[in-house]
């Protein structure tokens, strides 16, 4: 909502500077986005009348003008078209200090212009910093007094409110709602009379029948005959309407933006003779078709509201007219309307069409139902004293208005809501000062909203507006009182924060990647034939749903890439989102989808940054893993082998925590990395949260007291055998004096059977009961070449 | 004849003095106090001599062998020493060498911002709860009382996905994390004390908007929670957050279907480049009823706050971070900063 200063203070005008009105509104929910001067700073410019003007001497173009500036006649040279003696225009005399052109502001001072000496200027509009115009001078009104200030005589010194309104006041939809508003929060009271009634010169009326009351609560009505649709709309109405950012097309268009912007009210002109039969108010059939004001065609169907004749539909009801029923310049009868439309009827209709309007703004969130009469004679009275015109009675057609149910509000309630022993009166203040029609019983108040309030429905609606009549900012500031009670996590609960941090630790940056990404990397890199596709995506590499992490930080690694960074260590927290049958409604789930949180990480480049005393190597699975392993702790992880569309089939593997499905980490296919683009391998990872989360109690066992003894076993075995089964196959069945087994070395090559590897396992024993025996040890060590003999075909490295 | 015993001794401390090393110490030491060395030479000659005179010769002797022996020990310390310095310059570093290993990554900003967050209402005793992002109608928008026909849910406002709810309405992607105000309320009984940071969306992307962000949702549901309480926890919270009490914050009306009466908040820097200047931070306000029956529970018992907040925006006047693109990049130029 748009308005000038000036319009706003004809209508209520309190003991207030501009900046304390803009913060007073601002502080009461009308939140003034913007409050610019209506034109940039000048001085020295008065009403000038050109009393003579006789062609230049010395060149074809300009002219030397005699100019009446208020008691004494200068001379001035001026090259605009349009001087033409008689006429009154801005006159900078000199000294005077026009708006900046190109950052400077401009000097008037005395000139020769080819030999004349010009001992002023006047302007045109561009040169005051009006508008663009700059087609010649800026007439001025003939009554303009002569020599008078220029800034006066156009309001210059006005300023242009901007209002960014919340949707539940309508009310405030107009300068008037502005007004009361104000008037309710400083007592300054309201110079605002009703419109008086204009007899009417004939009994012509037009025939208006609302079909659908459910849409159309109201309609009412004015022929006006022989009005003078070209007549120029006044230039105090033109700059009220420009500075409230409409402008002006033609005096009937004018005054109905008028009325609408002054009390809230919007009306609709129609050219009467091009109506075919009585209006008829009511639901569009499917397949009606309307060409509108905006020369859209727009398809109607059984919830669009429409206004309709003998022809079919000639409106969007609250929203928009026709074409075919348009007031123009050569209109010269014309019928009036006032309306109610239900806001349910219009709200989101615009929208469907794919534009919105003044009127449907406001339809929509509720316009006054009881103002209909007062408008249509307020733009009787402006149409007939600008376009003459006989106007006919009003016919007023009631169908059903909203209700207005009494409210009521406890006080003792709207003290615990607010949290502030408010006194009554205060309460009873505050609606008297809103103009609400009040009961006040013992303890509560019965209010009846007036019929410009949409959003007066229940208790705490009054207990928002007795808090912001108080004033918010008079409301203390607290500290609660409530009881001390302690909060905890599970202890073996890890928080993701931690987990975050342990990667922060493990050299890894922490990401925040889009969820919806391209189509391509959920076919290819995460094998998901099936994405959850967005409905409307913003662009086409954001079309679907993730169902893992690796596109997004391959991405990372790419764009930090091409910023010549040659190391990525980057992870991501955050969910993905998968169909699944399996889930159904629940507390914290959407059925039909699952969207577990899973933790992801990328390394491409070298194993660590580059140093002295380190050998550079490039990261690989084995860097990766170990970084995995360290986030399973004090979980033991399983490491299995097994391709994923990402990965290298032969560097892959599935992780596995006590049986649960915990994620998989490996190095990106080959063919992967080329399309992206990468000159190095790339390993990945992505972990179930849920499994990482769900830390271990400590189990405490006693520290033995007796020695530990280390023995290794080197094997051959066939270069094809995971180690990790040969560890597993160990650990299940070696006896429990065993306190651990490593792989500590592993050895292909010279010495060693081409298809075969050695491998070196140190295996810690202890007991803790008595020192263990050589005996027992090697029968120990026995059963661990059994083991490795029997199941895995091995043999004792010799 | 009667040795000179004050020359012996100085020869031994002279040799003694000589040695560079421990071996050729102790083979001066042979040639004094060993075997055939000359003070157990002359120690055997003392039997030749009568009672009186051995003793008073042995004495003479063996004082002379005492500070031989001191001489000894003291050439021993100070070789010990000597070679340990010279180990100790030997093995000498260029401490301001840089160590060695791995660096340091750093938790992205905006989580920083979400865990401070966490403690700083962990510390009054708010839970933490986080939920779907791929949501309900319902929970989205019906329970927190926004009407059918509302502009929000429209597909200029809304994303949307493939399925839908159980009213065989489209699902979408939360827009805001009010919807875990519900799912936390309808889990748990009063008090309800709680916030919900997490991921949402918004069709909408320029420079200052991205189609996804964070906000953090606060609630807090008692019998007598009021609105000069969502002052106080407010206002204390940001001054916590921004670590300063130098900050002015207003509250001033406004509207949300959820909330009523519903304040935005503003706050203001007392110093800094934005000083000055009044600054969105937050939309909040009393619970509406509707919504605390969405909740399961009574209005007329339970009353109480909620608020939501803008992550990013947070962080942003946090750090004086002033491209809302950095956030979503991946940029390690940028990330590291906050390692």
């Amino acid at each position: 909502m748009q308005f000038s200063e000036e319009w706003l203070r004809a209508m209520v005008n309190p003991s207030l500077g501009t900046d304390e009105l803009a913060h007073l509104l601002t502080m009461s929910g009308l939140e003034v986005e913007e409050c610019v001067p209506a034109a940039p700073a000048f001085s020295g410019v008065v009403v000038g009348e050109i009393v003579a003007a006789q062609p230049h001497p010395n060149a074809d173009r300009l002219k030397v003008c005699e100019v009446d500036a208020g008691g004494e006649h200068l001379k001035v040279v001026c090259g605009a078209p349009n001087v033409t003696v008689g006429m009154k225009a801005p006159f900078a005399r000199i000294g005077a200090v026009l708006p900046p052109q190109d950052g400077k502001p401009l000097e008037i001072r005395r000139a020769t212009m080819r030999g004349v000496e010009s001992e002023g200027m006047l302007c045109s509009a561009r040169e005051l910093g009006l508008s663009d115009d700059h087609s010649g001078l800026l007439v001025l009104p003939a009554a303009a007094k002569i020599g008078s200030n220029v800034r006066e005589v156009l309001t210059l010194d006005d300023r242009i409110f901007t209002i960014k309104l919340t949707p539940n006041r309508a009310d405030c939809l107009s300068v008037l709602g502005i007004a009361r508003e104000v008037s309710a929060l400083t007592g300054s009271p309201l110079r605002v009379v009703a419109p008086p009634a204009v007899k009417a010169a004939s009994a012509d009326v037009h025939p208006v029948r609302i079909t659908d009351p459910a849409g159309c609560g109201r309609f009412t009505g004015r022929v006006i005959r022989g009005v003078d649709a070209k007549a120029t709309t006044p230039d105090w109405m033109k700059r009220r309407l420009e500075r409230a950012g409409q402008r002006s097309i033609s005096a009937l268009v004018d005054v109905t933006n008028y009325v609408m912007l002054e009390l809230g009210r919007p009306l609709h002109v129609y050219d009467l003779d091009k109506l075919r039969g009585p209006i008829d108010v009511r639901f569009g059939r499917k397949g009606e078709q309307l060409q509108l004001l905006n020369e859209q065609t727009v398809e109607l169907d059984s919830d669009i509201l429409a206004i309709t004749d003998d022809s079919g539909p000639i409106g969007l009801a609250g929203i928009m007219g026709g074409e075919s029923t348009k007031a123009d310049l050569d209109t010269r009868n014309v019928l009036l309307e006032a309306a109610f439309f239900f806001p349910d009827a219009i709200a989101g209709r615009a929208r469907r069409f794919g534009f919105s309007s003044d009127a449907s703004h406001r339809f929509e969130r509720g316009v006054d139902f009881d103002n209909n009469v007062a408008g249509i004679e307020r733009a009787t009275q402006l149409i007939v004293d600008i376009c003459g015109g006989q106007p006919g009675p009003v016919t007023d057609n009631v169908a059903r208005l909203p209700e207005r149910k009494p409210v009521a509000m406890r006080v003792e309630r709207a003290r615990r809501i607010i949290g502030i022993p408010l006194v009554a009166d205060e309460m009873a203040d505050a609606f008297a000062r809103l103009g609400l029609s009040t009961v006040r019983e013992s303890e509560r108040f019965v209010v009846t909203p007036p019929s410009y309030r949409f959003d007066l429905e229940i208790e705490e609606d009054l207990i928002e507006e007795v808090a912001r009549v108080h004033g918010f900012d008079r409301i203390p500031v607290r500290p609660p009182k409530t009881p001390a009670l302690m909060r905890s996590r599970p202890e073996r609960q890890r928080s993701l924060h931690e987990i975050r941090a342990a990667l922060a630790a493990a050299d890894y940056h922490e990401v925040i990647n889009y969820t919806f990404v391209d189509e391509q990397w959920e076919r290819g890199l995460a094998g998901n034939a099936n994405p959850i596709r967005v409905r409307n995506p913003i662009a086409v590499q954001f079309a679907v749903m993730r169902s893992q992490l690796a596109g997004g930080l391959l991405a990372n690694v790419q764009h930090n890439l091409n910023r010549k960074l040659p190391r990525v260590r980057v992870f991501e927290v955050g969910r993905v989102f998968r169909r699944s049958a399996a889930v159904a409604d629940g507390p914290l789930e959407v059925a039909g989808v699952e969207q577990p949180i899973r933790i992801g990480g990328a390394a491409f480049g070298p194993a660590m940054e580059e140093q002295w005393g380190t050998p550079g190597r490039p990261v690989d699975f084995f860097d990766v893993k170990s970084d995995v392993e360290a986030l399973l702790a004090p979980r033991t992880g399983r490491f299995e082998a097994c391709p994923l569309p990402a990965l290298h089939p032969g560097r892959a593997a599935k992780v596995t925590v006590d049986g649960r499905d915990a994620g998989w980490v490996g190095e990106l296919h080959p063919e992967w990395q080329r399309q992206f683009d990468l000159p190095g391998p790339v390993v990945l990872f992505e972990l179930d949260a849920a499994v990482l989360q769900d830390g271990l109690m400590p189990a405490y066992s006693p520290v033995s007291r007796y020695p530990a003894v280390r023995r290794d076993l080197a094997v051959l075995v066939d270069d094809h055998i995971p180690a990790g089964l040969m560890l597993e196959a160990l650990k299940v069945g070696l006896p429990p004096i065993v306190e651990s087994v490593q792989v500590f070395d592993l050895y292909r090559g010279k010495g060693v059977e081409n298809g075969k590897k050695s491998l070196a396992f140190r295996v810690l024993l202890q007991d803790t009961q008595k020192t263990l025996t050589d005996a027992e040890v090697d029968e120990t060590m026995t059963l661990a070449l059994s083991i490795i003999q029997q199941r895995f075909g091995g043999n004792l490295r010799q | 004849m009667t040795p000179d015993l004050e020359a012996i001794v100085a020869e031994a401390e002279g040799a003694f003095a000589g040695t560079a090393e421990p071996a050729a110490l102790e083979q001066v030491k042979a040639r004094y106090l060993g075997k055939a060395g000359v003070i157990p030479d002359l120690l055997k000659g003392l039997a030749k001599l009568d009672p009186e005179a051995r003793r008073e010769a042995g004495a003479r002797i063996n004082a002379a062998k005492g500070r031989i022996e001191s001489a000894l020990d003291a050439r021993r310390e100070s070789l010990a020493r000597g070679a340990m310095d010279a180990r100790l310059r030997e093995e000498a570093l260029d401490v301001t060498l840089p160590g060695r290993g791995r660096g340091r990554g750093s938790v992205h900003p905006v989580i920083r911002t979400w865990q401070r967050i966490e403690e700083i209402f962990g510390s009054i005793g708010f839970d933490v709860a986080d939920g779907p992002e791929i949501e309900t109608d319902w929970y989205n928008f019906t329970a927190l009382n926004n009407p059918l026909n509302h502009p929000a849910r429209s597909m200029q406002d809304t994303f949307y996905v493939e399925g839908t709810d159980s009213e065989g309405l489209p699902l979408l992607l939360r827009t805001h994390t009010s919807p875990m105000q519900v799912r936390y309320a309808r889990m748990h009984q009063p008090p309800i004390k709680v916030i919900a940071p997490g991921r949402t969306y918004r069709v909408d992307s320029d420079a200052t908007h991205s189609p996804m962000f964070h906000q953090v949702e606060g609630l807090w549901i008692d019998e007598d929670v009021s609105f000069a309480d969502l002052k106080g926890v407010y206002t204390n919270f940001l001054h916590r957050f921004f670590e300063t009490d130098q900050l002015a914050v207003r509250f001033r009306p406004s509207f949300f279907p959820f909330t009523e009466p519903s304040a935005e908040i503003d706050m203001k820097f007392a110093s800094g480049p934005l000083e000055g200047r009044w600054l969105e931070i937050s939309g909040a306000g009393q619970v509406h009823p509707k919504v605390i029956r969405n909740f399961g529970l009574d209005p007329e018992r339970w009353i109480g706050f909620a608020f939501g907040s803008g992550l990013e925006r947070l962080t942003m006047l946090r750090y004086g971070i002033d491209d809302l693109r950095l956030f979503f990049d991946g940029d390690l130029r940028f990330l590291r900063q906050f390692a």
